[in-house]
């Protein structure tokens, strides 16, 4: 984008005299200077340090970087521990991309189709007060994660006022953030199926029953944690883009006689795809990282169920003092956003295709 | 949609009524149960009139109880000054390069732009023991340059601050330099103060970003010393520092630390809500 838009301006000026450009490869290095040294050495030197010690397993006495018996190198088995040797390692790693499966399962389309709902409504031309709802939407996105999650402990405590008001209609809520049920196992439960024998199958160390938990009760709160601080930002992006769109193409469908559900349906909607996209690609990125409301909450409490590989890959490194582990995570979680990112793009091109 | 239907006029101001009440009563909570007593907070959580009203909370944040098991007002202090510090350096860095990455022909411009887009989607909890073993390395760990140094650049300023210099018209910057102005006079005296609205931006951005951080102070310190309010409420949260469930000076925290950001986000909404817009585009 920016090289097409830069080339032909950059041939004119070439031609209009080197007088004003005098002195541009100094001060072009002299200006980006200290952000090549900040982000070299703070960021890109580190990945790379951190590349070495995810193939050692260093335990954090000593410098990670002369081997010994401190930090052995060990090659790829950090990394194919959690993948293929049976044990408490792979099992817990497993557990923690299951639910972040789950997380992601009910966050993204939530989050997105809430922020859209609410961005058509708040665009309506004859609505009251819009300045004050776009406000109050917004205002969750600019407060801190921590803050917002030591909220939540409050609101969703087993006395906190979430349970005060559903008391209010004689219900008896659960011991939200303690509660370690899965959502699917209790609707199972509902049927009586409870841990049946076709659901045995080991699948990457873990029974199929314990992959079909679902979110659990505790993870549900961080699932609409996630919602309501993210749709503020998403809202506003989507009330840019419907501000964007051409208003002849809607009149066209109105004269037609195109009913508001078909304009909807037909018109605004596609014309929405690339901010959907965006919104959408922006939520997958952004849960598969959760990490300050799990390291609040109390690191994957109740019984591993809010566990997130964000977390696990800090816990086993300062908590558990296996840095090559915890490094070594790090990388997956990496790879797996750049993945998922990549597959988004290749399916929304074919459609558009 | 139908502008002459009163019925769907009536249903949509009440879903969004509804959702106001969702996205704001917490707050509302937060503020209430911060000047409740703990069994009053535990006994009426949905109440929002606390009464009797009970200062306690407020008093231990201020220092004026004897209990400094929770040293929030040093913890303020390692905020503002990393806060301060970060803005500053993030303001004049950030456009110093992206003005160089949009104006300045040299050899390697083309390279160091892919390379801030690439630095810019790394993930953030990539980046965690990263930034741990490096702060070791260099012998900073667990001081203030470990907790300023590597956050005064970032990858997503530059990229700001490069997309807007690309929407200015160079003519006056050329008249300046023909006018015998270095290159350096002609970016501090005459580009930066039509740079304005992005620095405004880019200062708003950088204030909530380094205000609320929390992981990166968690690898880079470790001493209580350290604590900014951010990592400290995160502690006093998890149930590390007092006893109790101490709800009223969690919430009152939780208030402090919100307070800067929500004045400033209230002093310059539109610019914050274009800031919103313009960090979409890197995605």
């Amino acid at each position: 984008m920016a090289s097409t838009t830069t080339a032909p301006r950059r041939r004119v000026r070439a031609a209009s005299g080197g007088g004003v450009n005098a002195g541009h490869t100094l001060a072009g290095w002299l200006f980006t200077a200290p952000m090549i040294v900040i982000l070299g050495l703070f960021l890109v030197f580190p990945i790379l340090m951190a590349l070495y010690v995810s193939f050692t397993s260093w335990n954090g006495n000593g410098s990670p970087f002369q081997g010994g018996a401190n930090a052995p190198l060990v090659g790829l088995r950090n990394y194919t521990d959690l993948f293929t040797r049976d044990g408490l390692m792979r099992q817990t790693f497993m557990q923690s991309i299951g639910n972040t499966f789950y997380y992601v399962l009910f966050v993204v389309p939530l989050q997105t189709i809430t922020a859209l709902g609410l961005a058509l409504i708040v665009n309506n031309k004859f609505l009251k007060g819009k300045g004050f709802f776009r406000t109050a939407f917004y205002f969750p996105s600019v407060t801190s994660s921590i803050a917002i999650t030591t909220v939540f402990l409050f609101l969703f405590g087993n006395s906190g006022a979430v349970n005060a008001f559903l008391g209010l209609f004689g219900i008896h809520g659960p011991a939200w953030f303690s509660d370690p049920r899965g959502l699917f196992h209790l609707a199972f439960g509902a049927f009586g199926i409870d841990n049946p024998g076709w659901a045995q199958a080991d699948v990457l160390g873990r029974s199929l029953w314990e992959w079909l938990s679902g979110p659990s009760v505790a993870m549900m709160v961080l699932i609409f944690l996630a919602i309501w601080t993210t749709t503020g930002t998403f809202i506003l992006m989507f009330l840019a883009a419907l501000q964007d769109l051409p208003e002849d193409v809607e009149e066209a469908a109105a004269l037609d006689g195109a009913t508001s559900w078909q304009k909807l349906r037909f018109v605004t909607i596609p014309q929405l795809r690339p901010s959907i996209f965006l919104v959408t690609t922006l939520g997958l990125i952004g849960t598969w990282q959760v990490f300050d409301q799990v390291y609040v909450t109390g690191g994957g409490q109740p019984g591993g169920t809010t566990l997130t590989p964000a977390y696990l890959s800090y816990g086993q490194s300062f908590e558990e003092f296996e840095y090559g582990q915890g490094t070594a995570i790090a990388f997956i979680i990496f790879l797996i956003i750049v993945a998922l990112t990549w597959l988004q793009r290749r399916f929304l091109a074919e459609r558009e295709g | 949609m139908d502008r002459s239907r009163p019925l769907t006029r009536t249903v949509f101001h009440v879903v969004l009524v509804i959702f106001a009440i969702i996205y704001l009563y917490p707050f509302v909570i937060q503020v209430a149960t911060s000047f409740k007593s703990d069994p009053q907070a535990n006994a009426n959580p949905l109440s929002i009139i606390p009464n009797p009203v009970e200062l306690n909370a407020w008093k231990r944040i201020f220092g004026l109880t004897p209990d400094s098991s929770v040293p929030i007002l040093h913890w303020a202090f390692n905020s503002a000054l990393v806060t301060v510090l970060v803005t500053a350096g993030r303001v004049f860095f950030d456009s110093l390069a992206g003005y160089a990455l949009s104006r300045l022909r040299f050899r390697g411009r083309g390279f160091l732009f892919t390379a801030v887009l690439a630095v810019m989607s790394v993930p953030g909890v990539a980046l965690l023991i990263p930034k741990f073993l490096v702060t070791k390395y260099f012998g900073i760990y667990n001081t203030y340059y470990a907790m300023v140094l590597p956050l005064i650049v970032d990858a997503a300023g530059v990229f700001i601050m490069k997309q807007f210099f690309d929407t200015v018209p160079v003519t006056i910057e050329e008249a300046a330099r023909l006018d015998g102005a270095s290159i350096f006079q002609t970016f501090w005296h005459v580009v930066l103060p039509m740079a304005r609205p992005a620095l405004i931006t880019l200062t708003i951005l950088s204030f909530q970003g380094s205000w609320n951080e929390f992981s990166h102070f968690l690898v880079t310190t470790q001493s209580p010393q350290y604590q900014t309010l951010i990592t400290g409420l995160a502690s006093l949260s998890r149930g590390t520092l007092g006893s109790g469930t101490q709800y009223p000076l969690k919430m009152a925290t939780a208030l402090l630390t919100t307070i800067p950001v929500a004045i400033l986000f209230f002093v310059f909404q539109r610019h914050l809500v274009r800031g919103a817009n313009e960090g979409a585009v890197k995605g």
